[in-house]
């Protein structure tokens, strides 16, 4: 009875790996370090079934990615073959030349990707991006019809007016919120609000910072408007607790991750009332109008330089595989794909948008990281009203160009 | 013990202790009079799904080159621990130079960060160890009066606190405390003000991260004092009885000093415990009303694109001297009492 237990089982183990390798690969070893959320789980299942036949697939999908990804791609023979990287990852990634260029390879084996997904840097391919992002506008088109607000608000002036007007109407006290909390996020909606200036956060052609200028006064002073009309723990609010406040019906007006718009527009963990309200638009502009106030984001796929070649092509392929218009058709709703078989849905229409509107990317500089953790630590004084703007930018400046001369930016 | 005994039996403790103390210690001390090698920098054409851009890089190839000269990077002496981010020195300087006295100085100090993490973990820590002291010496008197039967119950419930994994306990407290929790919102009904908040204010996050700390330690204090009360000699206190002393004189003078060493080691073990706090920051989100020692070290290795060793091996340094610091009372006191006892 054992025997034949065993030989059974080995018997379905060779069928379902002849059945399952089918992405061509001969032999190598693919292991990839992640974000975690729905779309990149969607990219790593599919490229976990190029398994099989002397190819093996590991997955690692952390959250916290980020803080790993240098130790364990500087290491010889690197811990994981391929780092799903953003924007800003992958210049960190390169700083330290730990990730190799994609042009052979995009030519082998890359026929069914577009231009537009391939991230160049100095001519040379880095990585190949495949879905985007951004923070944009989500409203409760109910909440805004009953506290007499005409359309959607296009300007972050009017999701003022538009929140004054609800709070006036007893709807809520507090209709707006954004992803606030300490740290990296506030951080983020200051260059999100601050790219709408049209201004550069550094003096041209070095690592000086310029935010300590009108511009970044007007930035701050429109993000301390805008948490006047937020809860008053908007301090800890970060994307799951915005989410989360949204779904509660707690929320008029929000900015959020394009990324959280099908699990909001999705029938779980709220009420039919939210849902049938939220509309997502692109994000607003304000001031001077230069263009939507918001970064985009590319979620893509960069391949280790300490792996053999053959690791790397095995990689490469699995994760084509794990990119392919197949994957994207079962998972439409997911995110943004950059896949020329995506199909537009409500839940990309915010992140459809502030591309259109002409919001710029998260800025690709080795210096910007210092600089963004300089200001998730430095302007929570002015928001909390203990000290005045310019203090708060003073402050930003001093503490990056303290990190920048560390980090070797800066003398 | 002939010296030679003695050195063959110490051996393996000194090489552990050489191994996973003295030599961590050596490396971030090392690592934190380092700064990274200056970035060769080009500018290049970065193109993505969103366009092209004319942007710096760093050249690779020839930082590479840095590199393989300089392994551990550019020597920066005490730079990182006199930077702004540090002691700040010259900002220091400045500030004192433009006050007009204490109080126009102190905001100005208190806004650089490693002072404003220091005012925070020094207050924390003279708050904090004291209370638990008081408090767990209270419960340890009061259990040790509860009937046999329920003592057992009432002791394990009182070291739930201790138990749970800070991380955890604080994240319990931290949605209990929010306004639709349960205790945030009997606060704001007891005070009758909808917008009461205890995450939002400065004042109030600091009180409740110490409420946390006095809930979570005090079970280690009650412990020690309820195992010590059970070495309280009960002819003395029986001598004390009939000598007509009131409960309050026994524990005065009876309980309280034979109790005295303990007191010295809980309170060791806590000042280097609350100098070190960290995890209620990260589970309250508190950073942005109160930061402590470790947590700067912590936000400089995490949760960013760029990680400072150099700046989180110089915060190391200057927590362990802190630390020492913080003991030298403790440690000269013991080492009196060690002495007396010799003579």
């Amino acid at each position: 009875m054992f025997l034949k237990t065993i030989t059974f089982a080995g018997a379905f183990a060779l069928l379902g790996s002849t059945a399952i390798a089918g992405c061509g690969i001969s032999g190598g070893n693919v292991s990839v370090l992640s974000n975690d959320f729905p779309a990149i789980q969607a990219v790593t299942s599919a490229a976990a079934a190029c398994a099989g036949d002397g190819v093996t697939v590991e997955t690692n999908l952390t959250k916290d990615h980020k803080d790993i990804m240098v130790a364990a791609l500087t290491a010889n023979p690197a811990q994981y073959s391929s780092v799903v990287v953003s924007n800003s990852t992958l210049v960190t990634l390169m700083n330290d030349g730990l990730v190799r260029p994609l042009d052979e390879m995009v030519a082998k084996h890359g026929a069914a990707l577009s231009k537009s997904q391939l991230i160049t840097v100095n001519g040379k391919v880095m990585a190949v991006a495949f879905m985007a992002n951004a923070q944009h506008l989500f409203s409760r088109t109910d909440v805004l019809e009953a506290a007499g607000v005409e359309g959607i608000p296009a300007t972050y002036e009017d999701v003022l007016a538009a929140a004054e007007k609800i709070r006036a109407a007893g709807l809520m006290d507090y209709p707006v919120a954004l992803n606030t909390k300490a740290g990296w996020n506030l951080a983020e909606e200051f260059v999100n609000m601050y790219m709408g200036t049209g201004a550069d956060f550094f003096k041209s052609g070095t690592a000086e910072a310029a935010v300590n200028n009108e511009n970044g006064v007007a930035t701050l002073e429109m993000l301390k408007s805008l948490v006047a009309y937020s809860n008053p723990d908007y301090l800890t609010y970060d994307s799951n607790a915005t989410q989360a406040e949204w779904e509660a019906g707690n929320l008029a007006l929000a900015t959020m991750w394009g990324s959280r718009g099908s699990a909001i527009l999705d029938d779980e963990g709220s009420t039919a009332e939210v849902v049938s309200g939220t509309v997502l638009s692109a994000a607003p502009t304000w001031g001077n109008d230069a263009r939507p106030a918001s970064t985009l984001w590319w979620d893509g796929i960069a391949i280790s330089t300490n792996v053999s070649d053959e690791d790397a092509e095995a990689t490469f392929v699995a994760m084509m595989n794990g990119i392919s218009s197949d994957v994207v058709k079962a998972n439409n709703d997911a995110a943004v794909w950059l896949d020329g078989a995506y199909m537009p849905s409500p839940a990309s229409a915010g992140v459809s948008g502030t591309a259109a509107g002409g919001a710029a990317p998260y800025p690709m500089l080795p210096f910007m990281g210092a600089l963004h953790t300089a200001l998730g630590a430095e302007i929570t004084d002015f928001l909390q009203g203990s000290e005045s703007a310019e203090q708060a930018l003073a402050d930003v400046e001093a503490a990056y160009t303290a990190a920048a001369k560390e980090q070797g930016f800066l003398n | 013990m002939k010296n030679r005994t003695f050195f063959w039996f110490i051996l393996p403790s000194l090489i552990t202790m050489l191994l996973f103390i003295a030599l961590p210690i050596v490396s971030v001390a090392v690592q934190s009079v380092h700064i990274e090698h200056e970035a060769v920098m080009v500018e290049v054409e970065n193109c993505g799904p969103f366009g092209c851009k004319q942007e710096l890089q760093v050249d690779v190839e020839e930082t590479a080159k840095l590199k393989e000269e300089r392994p551990l990077g550019q020597f920066n002496g005490l730079g990182t621990y006199t930077n702004r981010n540090h002691l700040a020195f010259t900002e220091i300087g400045l500030a004192w130079q433009s006050s007009t006295g204490f109080v126009d100085f102190m905001p100005k100090a208190l806004n650089l960060p490693f002072y404003r993490a220091l005012a925070f973990t020094l207050t924390y820590t003279f708050v904090v160890t004291p209370l638990v002291i008081i408090f767990g010496f209270m419960i340890a008197l009061g259990v040790n009066t509860l009937p046999k039967r329920i003592k057992g119950p009432t002791i394990f419930i009182s070291l739930l606190p201790m138990i749970v994994t800070p991380l955890i306990g604080s994240l319990i407290l931290f949605w209990m405390i929010d306004a639709n929790g349960i205790l945030g919102a009997t606060l704001q009904r007891i005070f009758d003000d909808p917008n009461l908040s205890l995450k939002a204010s400065p004042t109030l996050t600091w009180i409740m991260l110490m409420v946390y700390g006095v809930w979570h330690s005090a079970p280690f204090a009650f412990i020690v004092f309820y195992a010590g009360l059970q070495t309280v000699p009960a002819d003395t206190m029986e001598a004390a009885m009939i000598d007509g002393a009131s409960r309050w004189e026994r524990t005065r003078y009876v309980v309280l000093p034979h109790l005295m060493p303990l007191t010295v080691f809980i309170s060791l073990i806590q000042l280097m415990d609350n100098f070190r706090v960290f995890e209620p920051i990260v589970s309250f989100s508190a950073q942005a009303s109160a930061t402590s020692l470790s947590w700067i070290i912590y936000n400089d290795l995490v949760g960013n694109e760029s990680q400072f060793f150099g700046s989180a091996g110089a915060t190391s340094v200057l927590t362990i001297i802190g630390v020492s610091i913080l003991l030298i009372p403790v440690l000269i006191r013991t080492w009196r009492d060690f002495n007396q006892k010799l003579v």
